[in-house]
């Protein structure tokens, strides 16, 4: 086959933007300071063109007015600067199978060039065209920003150069074939070895349950069944420790059972609570229950209005950031889409929320070999995220970045998407899958590769120095896009009855458990589309490879699902149909590659039960950093500045805020619009008043005292959020997204029992928060291996519990935001404030954990807040924000940047120091601010002393001079002005 | 915002008239400001139609037949890997090309936002300062490159109006605000045609600064566009993109600052985006 090589660059006179943008980070990052950076695309087809059919390539794929293009190579003098400099060459292109998706629109665009459609590939690269550094410089860039050795292949050349025309063709040559594993009579170590050669994730309990359940069959298993299993029974797919029963022993020595596991007990055990609570009050219309799926669906789904449902989903995708955190992070975000667009049959996408915990990106320690630097993590997550939600036409609602040294080793990266779904679609109801016997297997969407091979099990073990390369996927937006417009098109048409997303563990997890519904299914692997040539069955079966959905279609729908597809350039295959037999049953032609009975695939895995001991921190009253603290002026200012307080604006605008035209209180409000939002809101429907509100809490650094109160400020914290900006109380519902450190005990984590307590003690303070305040936990997922082992270092993340909020509002245009609106206005403090500095910001600013953290009195909590919101939907509070990370100072501080006036604020609360007062973290506390004249009426609303009068708004002067200024009786504890504050504010992460 | 707000605020657009109005949205590849765009045209009681690219090229060369309007929406095409717009442009000028140099010259109307003008620059749709009656589209002279500032970028923008452009869909506004949001903003020009756009002020809106006055400073000019340009439109006014989003303004509330403008009594009865659309319709039905 003839290549042929394309470069392309910007035309001499228009800027160069993107290496501006590497230029600086080697000035930031690495403190290089080339003389000229200039870069330029590579494009090589491998079509065996003729050289005036690459020209005709090449001349629909340059800009004319912008760009400069040539078959072969350009000079690389161009815009060489004055003076011999040494100039590199630096290309870095992808490794054979990796996605590369501005390729795959590199041929579309060549097959419109030529008017036929084209065999072989296109492949892309982007090469740095660098004077002035040396070789050693040269490749510590090339290391640490330009390339990522897990998916790149890096070229480093001086000039001259030869042309290169080698492509990274994927594949191999090889025949396919099945193996057979020896399991039935393997000792102990050789099932482990077996286990851990074959990244399998499987523990000995669960080898043995394989080999006794084939020896029984008298068969060994084929390689495909074995990795069929350990997909099914992951940590990941299966949640074990969730559904464990856990021994857990208390402080005082005292044991207990758990019997149902974690699960069952805690979270189900506190949804089933609300929903009953409803039932008995009535809350709901009969048959019109709030609850319309939960537990068993990609999502949540619960009701909004008569004509929508909402679907909330937020995933993790910890591992695979950290290996490579572009891909790893757009995977999260586009992965999470198809689980919300995967639910029933099919839900419209709304828009995402992400949270990313990370180490702190000015880390200046040494980092054990093999982990990147968390600045780089954090640039490569946020471009992900950015491109993954961007480009799928999904504007964000929430984002959040926490960071702590103990997130060096797995970055945690959330991404959420809320959907809306029809009730009713072709006659039928939207939220249930009706797969059927006979109905077709049909896979729509991308290819598959190697890529993602063995993600679900990779996820359930830590970070180590094997980790394999395959664990990481790129996702490829436009295709998912594609493929969504097509199957909401064949929803509406009701060409499909079910469909699932093919995620961890690809199609043997997404047939493996439609074939449930059913009782079984049968496949063939033959028929399915691959990248490239030489993949083996069992990597067929369960590579991840993304934008993949799989589609249960009766037959006499299948034309016209096949034609429809065809149209849309979607590529759909008939994979095989679901059965009753029992079986999940996976061919490769002739072959029978997998024959494994549905009940031990589902229900086979053995549960052990789990030992959990708690023992408190001790709790020491060493307070003496307390004293050490100085004036509350500069500590609010130095708090404003640290990377969890600081604005987070400039990174937030990279992602949209805006397409689809429903934004209503936005990530980011204010005159300057710099102060991130207490909740947002959203229309959910054009031309509809009807608003969904969102929100999150997250306080991991509780858990370092006690994790039941961690997660009950969770709770708290995203429920006051929502309710603060306008969401009814009796429409809450939450996602819990737990992400920990191994709880289970072994050698290498001899803490394992204390992980596991943590555990327990924060299912029990969410349990008990939801029960109180009427949320299910409609959906969430479990993250349980936030290891990592390199170099002979163990870094482990603090035990973190996201909870994310949906509220509902039946008119967003009475919605609130936390920016106080009048001159006069009375700002009211809404619940109390303690001693309760543990695991505050102003504690972890001063390298100290204090001793007490925040506790939360939920049935108390919910009393004041049922009280609130009357006063609001009557209309009389006129902004209102939450008191949170950072205390009342801060919150004071947000109110007034945001709205650029002047607050005066008087203080009087009993024995609490001024430290408490100021920056105490106590939960359950709202800042309001009312008319003068509704001022008695909302004091009335609440019983004391749960409402305080703390101040006035001032005004706006002509020339600037606002103060926010804080009083104790007479002493003056605050008094800095605007332009302080907002250097603070947006200074924490500047130029990083 | 009912459908007496937007009579209130539109008399002159008598539901009996727009319902004559037909508008086509072209969707798919990538392109996602589908339902906004269509519910700018819908609110003012035009007929919309949001078709399938795949499906209009099925079509041939009457695809455009009936059709007062054409949008061109915003998005990510292609994923704009290639550069932005040029994998649908190139699809559209081979294969749609004639019908959309008829549909101009016809006086059909075309409006690209973001993607759309994008694709629409890329066609030779605008300026097209050289095409003449019946010829086919006219090369590229312009072109919208990378942000000066790398990536994309997400916010409001002001907007001074030029009085003096032909533009038709900016005629009697004179101050915008809306959202703008992408990463290739940046309008480039081939330096044969920078003067006669300027002369012919083609140029319809700019980004300006706190003080009304057209600015290169960034986040005000969030791309460094030379003149501060934010859209560009060609001779007869009727063709028209822009890099803003007047579709993700129709309701008042998605004005960043809405309650501020409701507590000062100042709130607009609806978004400020759709006075653009209104005024489309507005030149459709006076042709």
């Amino acid at each position: 086959m003839t290549v042929h090589r394309l470069e392309i660059e910007a035309r001499s006179g228009v800027d160069d933007a993107p290496a501006h943008e590497i230029a600086r980070r080697l000035e930031t990052w690495l403190q290089q300071s080339p003389r000229v950076v200039r870069t330029r695309k590579v494009v090589w087809l491998d079509f065996d063109l003729s050289e005036r059919e690459a020209a005709r390539v090449l001349a629909a794929l340059v800009d004319p007015v912008a760009e400069v293009g040539v078959l072969g190579m350009l000079p690389d003098e161009i815009d060489m600067p004055a003076g011999a400099a040494p100039l590199w060459i630096v290309t870095v292109g992808f490794l054979p199978g990796v996605t590369d998706a501005v390729a795959t629109n590199v041929k579309r665009a060549a097959e419109d060039a030529l008017g036929r459609t084209l065999p072989g590939s296109a492949y892309t690269a982007t090469l740095h065209r660098i004077w002035g550094l040396s070789e050693t410089q040269v490749r510590h860039a090339a290391d640490e920003l330009l390339h990522n050795r897990l998916i790149h292949r890096l070229h480093v050349a001086r000039s001259p150069r030869r042309l290169d025309l080698e492509v990274p063709r994927g594949g191999t040559d090889r025949a396919p074939g099945v193996q057979r594993i020896p399991l039935c009579r393997a000792s102990d170590t050789e099932l482990t070895r077996i286990s851990k050669d074959g990244m399998l994730a499987l523990s000995l309990a669960e080898m043995r349950a394989i080999s006794t359940h084939f020896s029984t069959l008298g068969r060994e298993p084929t390689d495909a069944e074995l990795e069929c299993l350990a997909q099914t029974w992951s940590e990941h797919c299966k949640h074990k420790i969730f559904a464990s029963p856990i021994r857990y022993v208390d402080e005082h020595g005292a044991a207990s059972v758990i019997e149902r596991g974690l699960f069952q007990t805690y979270i189900r055990g506190a949804t089933e609570a609300v929903a009953e609570r409803r039932r008995v009050d009535q809350v709901d219309p009969i048959d019109a229950d709030f609850l319309v799926s939960v537990f068993h669906d990609n999502a949540g789904v619960v009701r909004f209005t008569e004509r929508d449902h909402l679907v909330y989903k937020v995933e993790t995708h910890n591992s695979p950031s950290a290996l490579d955190p572009y891909g790893g992070a757009m995977t999260g975000i586009v992965g999470v889409n198809r689980d919300s667009y995967g639910t029933g049959l099919g839900a419209d996408l709304l828009t995402n929320v992400w949270g990313y915990c990370m180490g702190d990106p000015r880390y200046v320690g040494r980092l054990p070999a093999g982990l990147m630097h968390p600045r780089r993590i954090r640039d490569g997550v946020h471009a992900g995220v950015v491109d993954g939600g961007n480009h799928s036409g999904i504007p964000y609602s929430r984002g959040f970045e926490l960071f702590d040294d103990r997130y060096l080793g797995k970055p945690l990266v959330y991404c959420g998407t809320v959907a809306v779904m029809p009730v009713e679609v072709a006659g039928f109801a939207t939220h249930v899958k009706r797969p059927a016997v006979g109905d077709k297997i049909v896979m729509v969407g991308g290819r598959i590769g190697k890529d993602g091979i063995h993600g679900a099990t990779f996820s359930s073990v830590e970070l180590g120095d094997d980790s394999p390369a395959q664990a990481v996927q790129i996702g490829d937006p436009i295709t998912q896009r594609m493929m969504f417009d097509m199957l909401a098109e064949a929803r509406d048409r009701g060409l499909y009855t079910s469909m699932t997303d093919n995620g961890a563990g690809g199609l043997s997890s997404s047939v493996g458990e439609m074939a449930e519904a059913t009782g079984g299914a049968r496949i063939d692997l033959a028929a399915a589309p691959v990248k490239y040539p030489g993949l083996a069955p069992w990597e067929i079966l369960i590579s991840e490879a993304q934008e993949r959905m799989t589609l249960g279609v009766p037959a006499h729908c299948l034309d016209a699902l096949l034609a429809l597809a065809a149209r849309r350039e979607v590529e759909a295959t008939v994979l095989g149909e679901f059965t009753d037999t029992g079986r999940f049953e996976v061919l490769y032609g002739d072959e029978r590659v997998c024959d494994l009975d549905l009940t031990f695939l589902h229900a086979g895995v053995p549960l052990p039960v789990l030992s959990a001991r708690w023992k408190p921190p001790s709790c020491s009253d060493d307070e003496a950093w307390i004293d050490s603290l100085r004036d509350p002026g500069p500590e609010l200012l130095a708090l404003l500045e640290r990377p969890n307080l600081t604005s987070g604006e400039q990174r937030a605008r990279s992602y949209d805020h805006e397409v689809k035209g429903l934004s209503v209180i936005k990530p980011f409000v204010g005159r300057r619009n710099d102060v991130p939002s207490t909740a947002t809101v959203m229309r959910v429907r054009h031309r509809r008043n009807e608003g969904v509100v969102l929100a999150e809490g997250v306080h991991p650094f509780y858990s370092d005292i006690d994790t039941h109160a961690m997660a009950q400020a969770a709770v708290d914290e995203a429920v006051r959020r929502v309710l603060c900006a306008g969401a009814r109380l009796d429409r809450l519902s939450a996602l819990d997204n737990f992400c920990w450190p191994d709880p289970v005990v072994s050698s290498q984590n001899p803490d394992g029992e204390h992980k596991l307590a943590q555990l327990v003690r924060c299912c029990r303070g969410l349990d008990e928060a939801c029960r109180a305040y009427g949320v299910p936990l409609i959906s969430g997922k479990d993250s349980m291996k936030n290891d990592a082992d390199l170099d002979g270092v163990r870094i482990s993340i603090p035990p973190t519990l996201l909870i994310s909020a949906m509220g509902q509002t039946p008119d967003v245009r009475r919605t609130l935001s936390l920016e106080p609106r009048s001159v006069g206005d009375t700002i009211f403090l809404l619940g109390s404030t303690a001693n309760e500095l543990g695991g505050s910001e102003l504690a972890r600013s001063h390298d100290a954990r204090g001793a007490c953290v925040p506790r939360t009195d939920v049935e108390r909590c919910m009393v004041r807040y049922r009280a609130f919101e009357a006063i609001r939907d009557a209309g009389q509070v006129r902004s209102a924000h939450v008191v949170g990370r950072g205390g009342l100072a801060v919150s004071l501080a947000h109110m007034a940047l945001a709205s650029e006036r002047s607050l005066w604020i008087q203080l009087d609360s009993g024995e609490l120091s001024d430290a408490a007062l100021l920056f105490s973290e106590s939960t359950g506390r709202i800042v309001f601010t009312c008319a003068a004249a509704d001022r008695d009426t909302c004091q009335r609303a609440f019983t004391a002393p749960g409402v305080a009068e703390i101040g006035t708004v001032g005004g706006r002067g002509a020339r600037g001079g606002e103060r926010l200024q804080v009083q104790r009786r007479e002493r003056l504890l605050i008094d800095v002005d605007l332009p302080q504050l907002r250097q603070a504010f947006s200074g924490g992460l500047r130029g990083l | 915002m009912d459908s007496k707000t937007i009579r209130g605020t539109f008399g002159d657009l008598s539901p009996v008239l727009t319902r004559e109005v037909r508008v086509l949205v072209i969707t798919g590849y990538g392109l996602n400001c589908e339902a906004e765009t269509a519910t700018a045209f819908a609110l003012l009681g035009v007929r919309v139609d949001q078709v399938h690219l795949a499906d209009l090229l099925e079509r041939g060369r009457r695809a455009l037949d009936g059709y007062h309007m054409v949008a061109f929406i915003g998005g990510f095409s292609f994923g704009d890997h290639v550069a932005s717009g040029r994998v649908l442009a190139n699809r559209l000028r081979g294969r749609l090309g004639d019908a959309l140099a008829a549909f101009v010259d016809c006086g059909g109307l075309g409006l690209g936002m973001c993607n759309g003008f994008q694709v629409m620059v890329k066609l030779g749709l605008l300026p097209a300062l050289e095409r003449a009656r019946g010829r086919p589209l006219a090369a590229q002279t312009v072109s919208l490159v990378h942000n000066d500032r790398f990536g994309y970028y997400d916010a409001w923008v002001r907007l001074r109006i030029d009085p003096a452009s032909p533009c038709v869909f900016t005629r009697g506004i004179a101050f915008l605000e809306l959202p703008c949001r992408h990463a290739e903003g940046k309008l480039v020009f081939d330096p044969s045609v920078v003067e006669e756009v300027a002369k012919a002020h083609l140029v319809p809106l700019q980004y300006v600064g706190t003080e009304g006055k057209p600015t290169q400073i960034w986040p005000d000019n969030p791309n460094g566009s030379g003149g501060a340009a934010a859209g560009l439109c060609d001779r007869s006014g009727r063709v028209f993109g822009l890099m803003p989003h007047p579709e993700a303004y129709l309701y008042p509330e998605n004005h960043p600052r809405w309650i501020e403008q409701r507590d000062e009594a100042r709130l607009p009865a609806v978004g400020q985006g759709l006075h653009l659309f209104a005024n489309g319709v507005r030149a459709v039905l006076a042709s």
